[in-house]
């Protein structure tokens, strides 16, 4: 195959796969996109296959069928309440994948590169070595955190913001000797010890980092895979890698952005770390006598719901952990079935990724036409009867609009206070994750039922009967 | 302990303290419930049904005084129940404390403890035993209800082969509890609703209800804003308060007067000269009566027509809707002896630590407590002050760093372009275009996602970004055996990449479903 096919074919690829993004832009077209996504990839590997490759097809092929049947299985059997930790987990392979790549193009002495050349290549393989180390690390712990087998609370060293810079200006350092050194044939051991300190700065910044702004997190990873990907590309010079790395790496920034906004926090603040710290035990100690909260049984809720024409359902995190949202199904299958306007509303930041909380309801069937975005459904609280929040805390907080002081100031949150009634399933009065109070479960048209979200949540359908 | 519930006694009043539903809360608590057979009657709340609910019923009042430890009623005790309170007996009823000192004396004489359901402190925590907010929605329910019944049109609007019917106008003086609750049931009758408040901050309420709110053109007059209810308005205030209720009065045809302070005489807010410019068969309902009525027209109890307007000055609406409000009332007793009995062992144990249960004891075994010190502030009137002084603050420092923090990473990048741009080599700028037209391409694609697809959205750019699988496919073919491990390595985790990132997206995407 010749030079100019294969670019061709390149070609193809990428267009297939800006096809496949903007597939995603609705439900209806989403699939076909998922196809061309595949396409775009097939027809890459193809003409890379036949056109590049031309020895050690044996272990190339082994690794392509053992790789992808790994992924075939764990795709396969993943549920969807662990779509963050399945997500963050294939993130660390780009970012290992990139790291490998960085290291064999440093090994392969063939490409005779000289001067600005040469520098710029060193720096492009430095580069694509440390994102992609930091991407690894990073994806690790994200995944280790999201699975809880590393608790989710922010592990806060002193003087952490130092060490941050400490490990900054190492890698530059080691960025300068290995150029140096690179010059002159050399420079593993400056590589090897950067990546060394790329994977500590990744373990560290996302250790730093809480339950609640995972999303962040996660969604920052996958921009991260991206731009390992464009750093590969440009070390190789191959416009493909680039292209697709930059759709990628924009793709991840710009869904971190819109967590950012959603929890109005800066992106830099959430790298920082440290949220729900200091700031939070200032806010509860101006908290005075916030009321009390009213308790109620299932069959209570029932006959709310019994009275009810449109119903509001809200989930959070505390829906996936309980695996309720099968459950919250039939009750949204028994509501409507009497012909009460079922709704959900979810928030940008509800679960521990984007778009969590519309995957774990599109699993339990929920049909997607009534399930809306914050925006589009904040202003209709008035005309709700009854709003059921599954295990939702801070994206509900009334002080996030009424208190300057709260550390959550300013985040746009649910206003389920404006409707009737506001039923709010929780197995305590625990604080969320933000450590703040919530006044809405003290307002007279709140009402706390407690317990397991799941077996609440069944509790109430087997009364509705 | 033994709770009992005699049956009202006050001429047409027909609310019963418990209903029920209710009891079976107060036996969970651990108390035993009896009734005055036919006491709940009037509210349509059978003998049958208490029994039902494991009530005992008894034949006559005097029983239930002998042998009740916490007697519920709802109006304050007549002469011959007087005679019945024992010492150690505990009464929870409305008591009035403030106009009834004889009562007050009398019940002290005779040792009980007493609990005026009027004197529930009115702070958020005890808003569930707020009896007074709820009978005050029930009367503003009825207020509309009493001028529907008295009004000759309807209250929607229609356009019908037999012609077009204007939608009544009504305006609820008084945006209170009852005010809203009139405001809320007139509007859902489809009557154009206009209401009046000299707290400007109810203003959101009114107009959640469907209500207009009438704004008077005063804000700049001596900054008054804050001054609010608490202070005596200024003779301007009410001088254009008034001017605005003369050009209503010749548009409305329902005027609801909600102004009740408890224990003083009612403002007059609706004068006669309005009433009379109103046009013929217009209806006022006077909330007010009891304590003189906002209009002076207004005879308690009666219903009159004067200068050809219906005036209601009835001042027993919760009353005429009994089985609502004995509904509401027992449950706010309940919620007050909920909080009497923390044991949940049906004893009570009044606690005059608990700022609730010491506002609502008037007597306390034969002692008069009453009034209560003026209850500790809660938060809710203190916060609003000086909140909006923060945000501005905010908004003020955030203004200067906005200004420098969005043209300071401008400047760095074109200094960066610029330097890079000065050194590299051709190929290199090409690959570059490349990348940056990228960028954007993926920024403008990316903000077209749902954000219902997001999760998606991140699997399948997962599965592309394993494109670096070209990266160790080209270098795959090297003699290194060193070069070729990494690679083989690279592939191997990509293919997890590729094929799980796909599938998976795959798989989610075929759940969404309409």
């Amino acid at each position: 195959m010749s030079e100019g096919l294969i670019n061709m074919a390149y070609i193809g690829a990428t267009v297939l796969f800006i096809l496949a993004l903007s597939g995603l832009s609705n439900q209806e077209t989403a699939r076909r996109g998922n196809f061309y996504g595949m396409l775009g990839m097939g027809l890459a590997l193809f003409a890379t296959i036949f056109g590049v490759v031309q020895d050690n097809y044996v272990v190339m092929l082994l690794g392509l069928i053992v790789g992808g049947g790994i992924g075939w299985v764990l795709a396969k059997r993943v549920d969807m309440t662990q779509m963050p930790e399945l997500v963050a987990i294939l993130h660390s392979l780009v970012g290992l994948a990139a790291v490998l790549v960085g290291y064999a193009t440093f090994a392969d002495h063939e490409i005779g590169f000289t001067g600005v050349e040469k520098t710029i290549h060193d720096v492009e393989v430095y580069l694509g070595v440390l994102i992609g180390a930091l991407t690894f690390s990073g994806s690790v712990i994200a995944f280790l955190k999201l699975s809880g087998r590393v608790g989710g609370k922010p592990l806060l060293l002193p003087a952490r913001h130092w060490l941050n810079l400490v490990l900054l200006v190492l890698a530059i350092y080691f960025g300068n000797m290995f150029i140096d050194q690179s010059a002159n044939g050399d420079g593993t051991l400056p590589l090897i010890l950067m990546t060394i300190v790329a994977l500590a700065f990744g373990v560290h910044m996302v250790m730093a980092i809480g339950g609640a702004d995972m999303p962040v997190v996660v969604s920052m990873l996958n921009s991260y895979s991206g731009w390992a990907a464009a750093a590969t590309g440009f070390m190789l010079s191959n416009d493909l890698l680039i292209v697709v790395g930059a759709l990628v790496g924009s793709s991840g920034a710009i869904l971190s952005y819109i967590m950012c906004r959603a929890m109005n926090r800066k992106f830099f603040s959430v790298i920082a770390g440290g949220f729900g710290g200091g700031e939070a035990s200032t806010a509860s100690g101006e908290t005075v006598d916030q009321g009390e909260a009213i308790s109620v049984e299932a069959d209570e809720v029932t006959q709310m719901l019994n009275d009810a024409k449109e119903v509001m359902i809200i989930p959070g995190y505390g829906m996936a952990v309980a695996q309720a949202q099968h459950s919250v199904y039939e009750l949204t299958k028994r509501l409507k079935d009497r012909g009460v306007n079922v709704r959900f509303g979810i928030h940008p930041v509800a679960g521990r990724m984007p778009g969590h909380m519309n995957v774990l309801l599109a699993e339990a069937k929920v049909p997607y036409d009534i399930v809306f975005e914050m925006d589009e459904i904040n202003d209709d609280f008035r005309n709700i009867d009854v709003s059921i929040i599954i295990g939702a805390n801070d994206i509900v907080n009334p002080a996030a609009l009424d208190e300057p002081n709260s550390p959550i100031a300013g985040m746009p949150v649910l206003e389920a206070w404006n409707g009737k009634t506001t039923i709010v399933l929780k197995r305590s009065m625990a604080t969320g994750y933000a450590g703040v109070e919530n006044p809405l479960f003290f307002k007279e048209n709140t009402r706390m039922l407690f317990g397991d979200a799941k077996e609440t949540v069944d509790a109430v359908v087997s009364s509705l009967g | 302990m033994i709770i009992g519930v005699p049956k009202e006694l006050h001429k047409g009043e027909k609310r019963v303290a418990t209903t029920p539903e209710v009891v079976g809360h107060l036996q969970k608590l651990g108390f035993e419930v009896i009734v005055e057979t036919g006491a709940g009657k009037a509210a349509r709340f059978l003998d049958s049904a208490y029994k039902d609910a494991g009530v005992g019923i008894v034949k006559n009042a005097s029983e239930i005084w002998l042998k009740a430890d916490i007697v519920l009623k709802v109006r304050s005790p007549e002469e011959k129940e007087m005679a019945a309170v024992r010492k150690g007996q505990t009464l929870i009823s409305f008591i009035q404390p403030a106009q009834n000192q004889a009562l007050m004396t009398a019940l002290s004489e005779r040792g009980a403890t007493v609990m005026a359901m009027e004197s529930v402190p009115r702070i958020s925590r005890a808003q569930k035993m707020d009896a007074l907010s709820s009978m005050a929605n029930i009367a503003g329910y009825r207020a509309v209800v009493e001028a529907a019944q008295h009004f000759g049109r309807f209250f929607t609007g229609q356009i019908t082969a037999a012609g077009k019917i204007p939608p009544a106008k009504v305006l609820v003086i008084g945006a209170g509890v009852a005010g809203l609750s009139a405001i809320g049931a007139a509007s859902s009758m489809g009557a154009i609703v206009r209401a009046f408040d000299t707290r400007p901050e109810v203003k959101d309420q009114v107009e959640s209800l469907g209500g207009e709110f009438l704004m008077l053109d005063f804000e700049d007059e001596g900054g008054s804003g804050i001054g609010g209810y608490a202070k005596t308005m200024s003779d301007e205030f009410i001088a254009t308060e008034m001017a605005c209720f003369r050009e209503q009065a010749k548009e409305v045809d329902i005027v609801i007067t909600t102004a009740l302070i408890p224990g003083r005489p009612a403002p007059e807010l609706w004068m006669e000269d309005m009433v009379k410019s109103m046009q013929e068969g217009s209806v006022i309902v006077d909330l007010a009566a009891e304590n003189g009525g906002n209009c002076k027209l207004t005879k308690a109890d009666k219903v009159i027509q004067k200068h050809g307007v219906t005036i209601i000055g009835y001042t027993d609406m919760p009353s005429r809707l009994p089985t609502q409000a004995s509904q509401l009332y027992a449950t706010n007793l309940r919620h007050l002896l909920t909080d009497l009995c923390p044991e949940k062992d049906g004893n009570i144990i009044v606690n005059m630590e608990d700022e609730v249960i010491r506002g609502t004891t008037v007597i306390n075994s034969g002692e008069i407590t009453w009034p209560p010190p003026p209850p500790k502030l809660s938060a809710a009137p203190t916060k609003p002050a000086p909140a909006p002084a923060a945000v501005v603050k905010v908004v003020v420092e955030e203004k200067p760093t906005n200004v420098v923090m969005s043209w300071l990473p401008a400047a760095i990048g074109v200094v960066a372009m610029l330097g890079l741009g000065s050194v590299a080599p051709a190929s290199f700028m090409s690959h570059f275009t490349v990348f940056v037209l990228a960028c954007f391409i993926g920024y403008m694609v990316i903000w077209n996602v749902k954000p219902a697809l997001h999760t998606p959205l991140m699997s399948v750019t997962n599965a592309i970004s394993s494109i670096i699988v070209i990266g160790a496919l080209l270098q795959i073919s090297s003699d290194s055996g060193w070069i070729v491990f990494l690679s083989a390595l690279a592939v191997l985790i990509t293919s997890i990449n590729i094929f799980g990132g796909f599938a998976v997206t795959q798989r989610m995407l075929a759940m969404f479903r309409r």
